[in-house]
């Protein structure tokens, strides 16, 4: 069973740049996969492939069995950069992507205060994005992503930002929300141990143009507690493993970038 | 980045403003009185003042006021409207853009001064041709600013609410349209200014009341003061309108972090 499909994927951008290169992956459903490699590789390209934001030079993308071609049904995506809507408070970017769904009425303002609670924001409904915090922020487009409980989520780097506390308190609440809904998650983070704490599946990609250079299961015991996750033997493990893989690849993303530099 | 000094306290710059002005004013007066400068040419604030107050006996001043507004006005939200549905279309069409965009560049371009007793000989000297005078000056800046505050919209807003599921219709409404009026907010002052200029211009061309008009019935009388009163009367009319502006601007773009 594979709900998301990558296969022999290169993407070329117009300056001629290849950030993608016979890039297979198979995804399946319910699965949360984490995405790591060095900055560069082209993480963010893989989301906004799948997304249909962009299309594959070469390749061919498949959600749910169909190819991908406009905008993928379904799908969240909490982007790298801030896109929260400057012009529209807390609650009306939240209530967005209802509205564009004709979700109205009492349903879509109970859904919308439950979700601003949940990233623990209440009290700053009627704020516009310039009066809050990064990190602050980060947790209203988390909220406008999951109000409409897509079933597939695409999350680039969306816990970057945030302090060590809030970090783990999102995580956990995200592991809460993927057990209870059962979503498929793409994750891409920078973070390894983050990954590891999360994920089924890791899967590491090499400097760019990105490839897939290793995938590992991720054994480890559900429910997870985040933090004491960590402590585990099997994370250990896991995470000198993957280090390692990591390691090179990002080592030669720096050489490269001083070679170029 | 801005920088967070302390502000300049409002009260004393106004103070030092009108004393400026008081002290230019007093030097202009007494410059005619001492006969170092000749009224002939120059006029003198208190002429000026006996001017402007015969004219409100007459009841002028409020008529060309009305008047001078109403042109403005009209030219305003035609030359408004018509530079921001031109500006939505062609903004989001490549080939419109791409077609019609060096047109209107090249249209900018004329000094639309001259076209005014173009615009005398089609309409006469009815109001259309002062709304008409303005329209073609705040025709562009209005074009140019919702056209760029279009093009200059964040891809990542516009991904964000596609994903969400927002179809063409929703993407202007959401994300291109609101960028935009932040703009077009900012290019009111301008626009308001250039319809006012607009339609000042084709009074003084051929009218029969305005501030415009009042400026060059006195123009022909070789009556300096009456040429002085006029643009008094247009500074103080504009700068009324500034203020106002200011209050609106400020408040339609809340979400805006305070201006410096
Ligand atoms: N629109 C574009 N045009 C040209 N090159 C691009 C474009 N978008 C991305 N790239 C390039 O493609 C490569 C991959 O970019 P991408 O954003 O996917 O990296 P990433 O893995 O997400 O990196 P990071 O971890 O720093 O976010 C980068 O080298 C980037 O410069
Ligand atoms: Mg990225």
């Amino acid at each position: 069973m594979t709900i998301i499909s990558l296969a022999g994927v290169t993407k070329t951008f117009d300056s001629g740049y290849t950030a993608l290169r016979d890039v297979n992956l198979d995804v399946a459903p319910e699965r949360f996969v984490a995405l790591v490699g060095p900055s560069g590789c082209g993480k963010s390209t893989t989301l906004s492939l799948i997304s249909g934001l962009d299309r594959p030079t070469s390749g061919a993308i498949t959600v749910r069995g169909k190819p991908v071609g406009g905008i993928t049904d379904g799908v969240g995506f909490l982007f790298q950069r801030d896109a929260l809507l400057p012009w529209k408070t807390v609650r009306d970017n939240v209530l967005l992507p209802l509205q564009l769904r004709g979700v109205g009425g009492e349903e879509a303002r109970s859904r919308v205060a439950e979700w601003i609670g949940r990233v623990g924001l209440r009290g700053f409904e009627q704020s516009f994005p310039y009066q809050l915090s990064g990190g602050m922020r980060k947790r209203v487009a988390l909220a406008q992503t999951l109000v409409y409980n897509p079933e597939i989520l695409l999350m680039d780097e969306p816990f970057a930002a945030l302090d060590v506390q809030t970090r783990n308190l999102m995580e956990a609440e995200l592991l809460t929300l993927w057990q209870g809904s059962r979503k498929t998650v793409i994750f891409v983070t920078h973070d390894l141990e983050e990954a590891i704490a999360l994920a089924d599946e890791v899967v590491v990609m090499t400097a760019g143009p990105g490839r897939v250079k290793a995938r590992y299961d991720v054994t480890l015991p559900r429910p997870r507690d985040i933090e004491q996750v960590r402590f585990d033997p099997r994370f250990t493990e896991l995470y000198s493993q993957m280090w390692n893989d990591l390691r090179d690849e990002v080592l030669e993303s720096y050489a490269r970038a001083n070679a170029a530099g | 980045m801005r920088e967070r000094t302390q502000p300049a306290n409002r009260w004393l710059v106004l103070a030092m403003q009108v004393a400026l002005i008081a002290a230019a004013l007093l030097a202009w007066e007494f410059g005619v009185r001492a006969g170092k400068i000749d009224p002939f040419f120059f006029s003198a604030p208190s002429q000026i003042g006996v001017t402007i107050g015969g004219w409100w006996q007459h009841g002028y001043i409020l008529r060309d006021v009305y008047v001078t507004m109403e042109e403005t006005l009209f030219g305003l939200l035609l030359g408004g409207g018509i530079g921001i549905v031109l500006a939505v279309l062609l903004a989001s069409n490549r080939w419109l853009g791409a077609i019609f965009v060096p047109f209107l560049v090249l249209f900018n371009s004329i000094p639309r001064v001259t076209l005014v007793p173009l615009f005398i000989l089609w309409f006469g000297f009815t109001l259309w041709s002062k709304v008409v005078s303005a329209v073609v000056l705040v025709l562009f800046v209005v074009f140019f600013a919702t056209y760029d505050g279009i093009k200059d919209v964040d891809p990542t807003l516009v991904a964000n609410v596609r994903v969400m599921g927002a179809k063409r219709l929703d993407v202007m409404r959401h994300v291109l349209i609101p960028s935009a009026l932040t703009w077009i907010f900012s290019s009111l002052r301008s626009a308001v200014g250039f319809s006012l200029i607009g339609a000042v211009v084709a009074e003084y061309f051929g009218a029969q009341a305005g501030v415009g008009y009042r400026i060059q019935y006195s123009e022909a009388q070789l009556n300096t003061s009456g040429v002085f009163g006029g643009l008094f009367i247009l500074m103080v009319l504009v700068f009324i309108i500034n203020l106002f502006l200011q209050r609106l601007q400020r408040r339609l773009l809340v979400w805006k972090p305070v201006d410096p």
